[in-house]
Parts: structure tokens; C-alpha cells; sequence
């Protein structure tokens, strides 16, 4: 937001871009072959997923709240457009009404938080029960495949374009997007003054209700869309699916250097922390790292990183 | 006692400080004036580790110092009450006036909190405040807190006491009390630096006086040697005349008509109308529900029962958003949590309550933007480095002037002013009243709170008293006095108009 203001704050902004580069630079002298163009596509296609949940999640933090039931709704929502497509509804409106159960799921816990006064840790923790429960007894459990061969649901996960992935190019455009929204717009501009004072922001008449009920839908949506991805991919949709990604969502936030307590961040930064831990899944895969001690580095380097990043700003 | 010597300080090349000189004797009160801006805080801040010099020298007791930590300044003795309060509104009000410095049975970590408690009551006792200590601080008025602040300096027993705009939010009474607890100190041989922008409160309580422009050091004065105007002319650098500017506004027809407004707890039966053109402050002491009246008119506080008529129609406000529609703007009171976004740039803040107007079809033009910027530095003279200075940066007085540049953005027909003027120098106190004058010239009904008695006389056209929630007089300007206002913010019989 305040690019400009002072030095300090572009160092701070550029900090999360120097610890990729310095992850890359690691990973490609152990095994150079993780520079190769079909890697990298390979790593740009599993962070994808996670970005777009990150995106959404940028906006929620940025108003001050988080959202952890994002994983369940990813599982809903993939479950319920699978299920209606093995049911031999048209495909494409198979995938809008996910789309749309998305938003609305989203826009359950943003009116939970903004009309209830519920904290959005604990509201988004009861639903994120909830809509797992009920992705349970939708799917009884079991995974849904059979879901046809439509062109369209089969290219979202699968496809390119120009030998880009299609997951790839969803995100960068989404990206686009998103990007334009908090910056330019008026809704972007709102989303901040209400994470960065949203007594200031009420008094100055801003609707901070409706702004955070936008903000989750957003999310929901963003949730329903990955679900479409992680399901065309998969040629199926697991009600399992989506687990624990409410978490690497917000590292991948909180790596990118917005503040938990809102109205500081933007969203290049949330690209760049999502680069980071798809570049970590990868690479130390790559060089060989048994796959439980995988967890551990993980962590640290997310700590990491988010220590030295209070270290600059203080 | 401190002897600091050609210190400079610049903010991302934006020179704060140049060369500036300041001695402070033991035993004196020693006042700091300057316009919003001049760099006395930051000066403080300087002496009190918590900015560091690019250059000069710093001196305390002869000995050559470099605080790098207010914790370290306090060591030797000098304690800092800042301009922002610093209090946990979460902890009891013992625990803030120990915080840091617990007293605890041995080395064993555990409190004694009744020993803490009881000389916290002491301690704010001597300074007027009957509180129980154990409740959380956040029970307290910001004037109360503020109490709690001098008392935390006072309490560990520091040889400088170093006050910014302390009494910004006291009532005459609290500051009776501070200023005994003043002199008090004093005779035990504290010295204190007083910032203020209030000049009675320099007259009657300082030395000596350190006058600062533009961060330059421009004399100091003995207080017995030298005059209101001196000292004016030294802060602002030329004649400002008179105090308040003259206002050539006819006024019209009724604009807000409110009948019996309650609202539980806050204030009860609530009556006045307000003309086009016409100033009509409320008046009374801190507490007296004065600033729920104004957040109910303006959507943000729910009445229980009452009507408004606005423009004749009979209206229901239930949001800010609404009555931002309706053309009534509100400068809060508090700045710091209900007026700006600290993290904001000046030009964000500023466009906060103008989205609309600078934006087409959602998106944000960037031209309309600095030009709304632009406009408003120049019609309110705010001091800043630029358009992406942040809020917070800015001095005190600035902050003032952004939050009201958001509401005349948008063309207000009524403005509600909550303490206007609190914390701002007298240069830029004149210009807020030119600013009001000009306004009501051309139809604005003005609603103005204020604490400041000579500012309700010298500007207001009617002035409602409330006490404890309730309308305890309605004046017109001729029947104007400080003692009557005074006697009946402080509960005197009801003096009805239409008695007369
Ligand atoms: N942290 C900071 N970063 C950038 N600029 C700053 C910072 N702190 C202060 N300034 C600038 O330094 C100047 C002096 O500010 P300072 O707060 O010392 O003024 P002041 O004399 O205390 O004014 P007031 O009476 O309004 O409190 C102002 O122009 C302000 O914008
Ligand atoms: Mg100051």
C-alpha cells in the first residue's frame, strides 16, 4: 500500500523476494536439475492451488481476520460439484453451482463474524467442522469419481495453454485481478482502513460489515475454485481433500509479510510466500530429504523467515 | 541539570531538528512551546533515547549521555509521559502504574498485588483520583488515564519529568490538581519540561520558556520577563492578531431539529435545533455525555427513543454511512483510534470519507485523489512531507487538521466538531476557527463540543451546558459567561429559555 512511504518499508517488501532467490540458490547448487523448464512447470502447477486460497486469505487478513475452515470448504464444495456431475448434470453448471456454494460458504462465516460479533478464529473453526462434517455425509465418506469427460472440467486441472498449465494461468490471472482490486479500487482501498482501524473506517462511513462479508466470500470462492483444479487433476474429489491447507494459506500470508493484525500487507507478497513453500515441497523432494524430516525443515525455514522479517521492521 | 547542544535529527531526509540548543536547570519548570510540527516531541524523544541523534550532544549532570532505551533514561532519573498514552486497558490500573517495575516477594516472581494496589491508591490520591485500583485500566476516562500516566512518572521518583500536552484531556479540576502536584515536586527539587500549547497554563505554571520553529531553536525567556505576544510572535514568526476571527454569517433556517433524545446510561431527553449559518457548541465537563450525543446523531451509537428532524423531514440515522449521505461530517475526538488509520498516508486518510467522489465505477482515480490532497494541504495548511507520509508520522496538531480536511471533502451541511481544536497550536487554532467561520458563512450548521471555555465564547453563536447527561442551560451569546457555563456544567438548577 505504502510502497512509497520510506526506505524501510520497500526493504521490508522486498525481503520475502531475496529469501526465494536465496531458497532457489540453495536447492538448484544440491540438484541443478531443479532449474529445469518441466520442473519448474511441475512446481508452479502444486503451488497454484495453494495460491489461490492464499490470495483470498490475503484479503481476510488484511481486514484483521483469518479463515481456517477454507480446507473444509475446498472438500465441500469439490465433493458437491463432483457429485452433481457423476449425477450427469451439464459439467459447466456442475462447476458454477460449486463456485457458488463456495462464495456462500464464505459468506456464512463472514456474516457470522461481522453480524454476530463472533472472533474469526473461533467462527471459522466451528464451521470448519461443520462443513467437513458435512462433506462427510454428502460424499458418506468415500471418494466420488465417474465424472465424465467433459473438455472444459478435464483442461482446468489438466491442460495447457501454450504449454503453461492451465492451473498456472488461473492463478496468475486471478492474480492479475486481485492484484488490481486492492489496489486501485475502492473496495481494496476499504479493505485495509477496516484491518488497519475499523473504528476510524465505521466513523468515516465505510460499511465494515459488508466489507467483511465480501472478503470471505471472496475466499469461498477462491476455496470452490482450487476444489475445481485439485478435482479435475485427481478425476476425483476426496472428502479429505484440502486438510490442513488453511495452514499453508496463511504461512504463505504471513511469509509474504502482511501483518496478522491487518491492514498492513499486499498481495505480491502472498505469491512470493506461496513460491516459497511449493519450492520447498519440491525441492526437498528433490534433494532428498526423507519425507517426515521434510515437515521439520519446512517449518523452520518459516520461521525462520518470518523472524528475520521482524528483525527489519524493528 | 540536561544541557543539549546543537541536536539534529532528520526523518528520511526531512530535517526535524536543526542545531538546536536546550538547558534545563534543577528545580525549574521549564516550558517547551512551538507550533504543531516545530520538532518538540521529537526533541524529547531525542533526550529520551527513544530516536537517536544524527548529531549533537547530550549532557545530564554534566556527564555526557547516550541514551539508546527510555528504559536507560529513566535509570538516570528522567521519566516521560508521552503525548499518546501508554496505558494496557486490560490490566488494573495498579498493574499499569507498576508495569515494568513490579514489586514481587522476593526474587520469587510472585506479586504483591494489595501492596501494589495500596500505593497506587496513595499515589493517585495526592493527585485527585479516587479510583479503585484493581479495576482495569480501560474503566478510566482518557483524562484519568492520562492521571495514570503522570502518576507512574511521579512514582519513580525521577529528577526530570518531561510532560507532553499533558492536560490535552483534563478537566480544569484534574488540572488544578496536577499543577499542586507540580509545584509540590518542584519544591522537592524536580525539574519538569512542560509541553503545552495552552498559554494560560505556561503563564501561570513555568520558569522559564524554550521557544522552537520550524525545528530551530529561537530564544528562551525568563516567563516573568516576557508576554503572551512575545512569546507568539517568537512560535509563529509574525503578528496573528486577533484570537478569534470575526464571522459575518446570517443565520437561517433550522437545519437539525432533535426532541427528547435518550439513550440508557448516556444522556436523557435531549432537545435543541440547530440553524444554517449558526455555531452551537456544547458545553460541560468530561463525562457529561456530551460525545454520545453527537455519536447518536451521527448513526454510530443507537438512541433508544427520541426524533430527529433534518431539513424539516423527520429522519431515522442509524449509520455513519447514512448521515455521511445526508450531509453531516463529525471530526471525532480521539484522533489516534477514531479519526485517522495511523498506517494510512495523509492522502489515504484524507480520501477516507471522499471514496466515492474520487472514484468512478469502483476504481480509484489517482488524478481526483492527489487532487482532493492537494486541495485540502493548502486550504488547511498542513504540514506534511508529502502525499505518502504516513498519519502516524505526522505531528499532533497536523493529525488534527488531516482528520478534519476528510470531512470538508465532502461538502458537509452540517459538521459536528468534537474538541476541534485539542492539541493544536494557537497559530493553527486560529485557522480551525477561520476554517469554522467560513464554513458557517456559507450555510454549514456547525455542532462544536468543546472543553475549552474562552473557545465556546469566543466562537460559539448558543451554547447548550450538560451535565450528567441531561441539558442544564441554553445560552444565547450575550448570556455568556465562564462562571455561568461553569456553574451549570457542574449541575446548577435548570435555566430555562423559554423562563425568560
Ligand atoms: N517517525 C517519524 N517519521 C517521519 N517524520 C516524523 C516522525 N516523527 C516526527 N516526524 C516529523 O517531525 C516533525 C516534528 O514533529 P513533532 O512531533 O516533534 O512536532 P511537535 O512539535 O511535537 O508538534 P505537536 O505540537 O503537534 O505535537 C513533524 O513535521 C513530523 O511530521
Ligand atoms: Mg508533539
Amino acid at each position: 500500500m505504502q510502497l512509497k512511504n520510506n526506505n524501510q518499508s520497500v526493504l521490508q517488501k522486498i525481503a520475502p523476494f531475496i529469501g526465494l532467490i536465496l531458497i532457489i540458490v540453495i536447492i538448484t547448487i544440491l540438484n541443478p536439475g531443479f532449474l529445469s523448464v518441466s520442473n519448474l512447470m511441475n512446481v508452479l502447477r502444486q503451488v497454484s492451488i495453494n495460491a489461490l486460497i492464499a490470495f483470498g486469505m490475503t484479503f481476510v487478513i488484511l481486514t484483521g481476520g483469518i479463515d481456517l475452515s477454507v480446507g473444509a470448504t475446498l472438500a465441500l464444495t469439490g465433493a458437491v460439484s463432483a457429485g452433481m456431475m457423476a449425477s450427469g448434470m451439464d459439467p459447466i453448471f456442475a462447476m458454477l453451482l460449486g463456485l457458488l456454494l463456495g462464495a456462500v460458504l464464505g459468506a456464512i462465516n463472514g456474516i457470522i463474524i461481522a453480524k454476530g460479533k463472533v472472533a474469526p478464529f473461533i467462527a471459522t473453526l466451528a464451521t470448519m467442522t461443520i462443513y467437513r462434517g458435512l462433506t462427510l455425509v454428502y460424499t458418506d465418506g468415500r471418494p466420488i469419481s465417474g465424472l465424465g469427460d467433459s473438455l472444459t472440467f478435464q483442461m482446468l486441472g489438466k491442460g495447457y495453454f501454450f504449454g503453461i498449465p492451465i492451473p498456472v494461468v488461473t492463478m496468475m490471472v486471478s492474480f492479475g485481478i486481485l492484484y488490481f482490486i486492492l489496489k486501485k479500487t475502492t473496495f481494496g482501498r476499504r479493505v485495509y482502513a477496516v484491518g488497519g482501524n475499523e473504528e476510524a473506517s465505521i466513523l468515516s462511513g465505510i460499511n465494515s460489515d459488508r466489507i467483511k462479508i465480501y472478503v470471505y466470500s471472496l475466499l469461498g470462492l477462491l476455496a470452490a475454485l482450487s476444489a475445481l483444479i485439485l478435482t479435475s487433476r485427481l478425476n476425483s474429489a476426496q472428502p479429505t481433500a484440502g486438510e490442513m491447507f488453511e495452514l499453508d494459506a496463511i504461512a504463505a500470508v504471513v511469509l509474504g509479510g502482511t501483518s496478522l493484525t491487518g491492514g498492513r500487507g499486499w498481495i505480491v507478497g502472498t505469491l512470493i510466500g506461496a513460491l516459497i513453500i511449493g519450492v520447498l515441497n519440491n525441492g526437498l523432494n528433490l534433494i532428498g530429504v526423507p519425507s517426515f524430516f521434510q515437515q521439520v525443515v519446512k517449518g523452520a525455514v518459516i520461521l525462520l523467515a518470518v523472524l528475520l522479517d521482524r528483525k527489519k521492521t524493528t | 541539570m540536561i544541557k543539549m547542544t546543537d541536536i539534529s535529527k532528520s526523518f528520511s531526509g526531512n530535517k526535524v531538528l536543526k542545531n538546536v540548543d536546550f538547558t534545563l536547570e534543577k528545580g525549574e519548570i521549564h516550558a517547551l512551546m512551538g507550533e504543531n510540527g516545530a520538532g518538540k516531541s521529537t526533541l524529547m524523544k531525542v533526550m529520551s533515547g527513544i530516536y537517536t541523534r544524527d548529531s549533537g550532544i547530550i549532557e545530564v549532570k554534566g556527564q555526557k549521555v547516550d541514551f539508546t532505551s527510555p528504559k536507560q533514561a529513566e535509570e538516570a532519573g528522567i521519566a516521560v509521559i508521552h503525548q499518546e498514552l501508554n496505558i494496557l486497558p486490560h490490566l488494573s490500573i495498579a498493574d499499569n502504574l507498576f508495569l515494568g517495575r513490579e514489586e514481587t516477594i522476593g526474587r520469587t516472581g510472585i506479586l504483591k498485588t494489595k501492596q501494589m494496589e495500596k500505593k497506587t491508591h496513595q499515589i493517585l490520591l495526592d493527585l485527585g483520583l479516587d479510583v479503585d485500583p484493581s479495576d482495569p485500566a480501560s474503566t478510566l476516562s482518557v483524562g484519568k488515564q492520562q492521571i495514570v500516566e503522570i502518576a507512574k512518572a511521579i512514582s519513580v521518583n525521577a529528577e526530570v519529568i518531561i510532560m507532553d500536552e499533558p492536560t490535552a484531556a483534563l478537566t480544569d479540576r484534574e488540572i488544578d490538581n496536577l499543577f499542586k502536584t507540580i509545584r509540590e515536586l518542584q519544591k522537592r527539587g524536580v525539574s519538569f519540561i512542560y509541553i503545552s500549547h495552552r498559554m494560560e497554563e505556561i503563564f501561570s505554571l513555568c520558569d522559564r520558556i524554550t521557544i522552537l520553529r520550524d525545528g530551530e531553536f529561537v530564544g528562551e525567556r525568563k516567563i516573568s520577563e516576557t508576554s503572551f505576544d512575545e512569546i507568539v510572535q517568537m512560535m509563529v514568526g509574525r503578528e496573528l492578531g486577533d484570537r478569534f476571527p470575526q464571522r459575518k454569517s446570517t443565520i437561517g433556517e433550522i437545519k437539525l431539529a432533535v426532541k427528547g433524545l435518550n439513550r440508557k446510561g448516556c444522556f436523557e431527553d435531549i432537545s435543541f435545533e440547530l440553524r444554517k449559518g449558526e455555531v452551537l457548541s456544547i458545553a460541560g465537563l468530561m463525562g457529561a455525555g456530551r460525545t454520545e450525543v453527537v455519536q447518536s446523531l451521527f448513526g454510530y451509537k443507537k438512541l433508544d427513543s427520541g426524533s430527529i428532524e433534518f431539513d424539516g423531514k423527520q429522519v431515522k440515522i442509524d449509520t455513519p454511512k447514512k448521515a455521511k449521505e445526508m450531509g453531516i461530517g463529525y471530526v471525532t475526538e480521539d484522533r489516534k483510534s477514531e479519526g485517522l488509520i495511523v498506517d494510512f498516508s495523509v492522502e489515504e486518510n484524507v480520501s477516507m470519507t471522499n471514496l466515492a467522489a474520487i472514484s468512478k465505477n469502483g476504481l480509484i482515480s489517482k488524478d481526483k485523489e492527489r487532487k482532493l490532497y492537494d486541495t485540502m494541504v493548502k486550504r488547511l495548511g498542513i504540514r506534511t512531507s508529502g502525499p505518502h507520509q504516513a498519519a502516524k508520522s505526522l505531528s499532533g496538531g497536523n493529525q488534527q487538521k488531516v482528520v478534519i480536511a476528510k470531512w470538508l471533502g465532502i461538502e458537509p451541511e452540517l459538521l459536528i466538531l468534537d474538541e476541534p481544536t485539542r492539541g493544536v497550536d494557537v497559530g493553527a487554532k486560529k485557522e480551525i476557527y477561520s476554517i469554522i467561520n467560513e464554513l458557517a458563512e456559507r450555510g454549514v450548521a456547525i455542532l462544536m463540543i468543546s472543553s475549552e471555555l474562552p473557545e465556546v465564547i469566543g466562537m460559539a453563536d448558543r451554547v447548550l451546558v450538560m451535565h450528567e447527561g441531561k441539558i442544564t442551560a441554553d445560552l444565547s451569546k450575550n448570556e455568556m459567561t465562564q462562571e455561568r457555563i461553569m456553574h451549570f456544567a457542574t449541575g446548577g438548577e435548570k435555566l430555562a429559555v423559554e423562563e425568560q
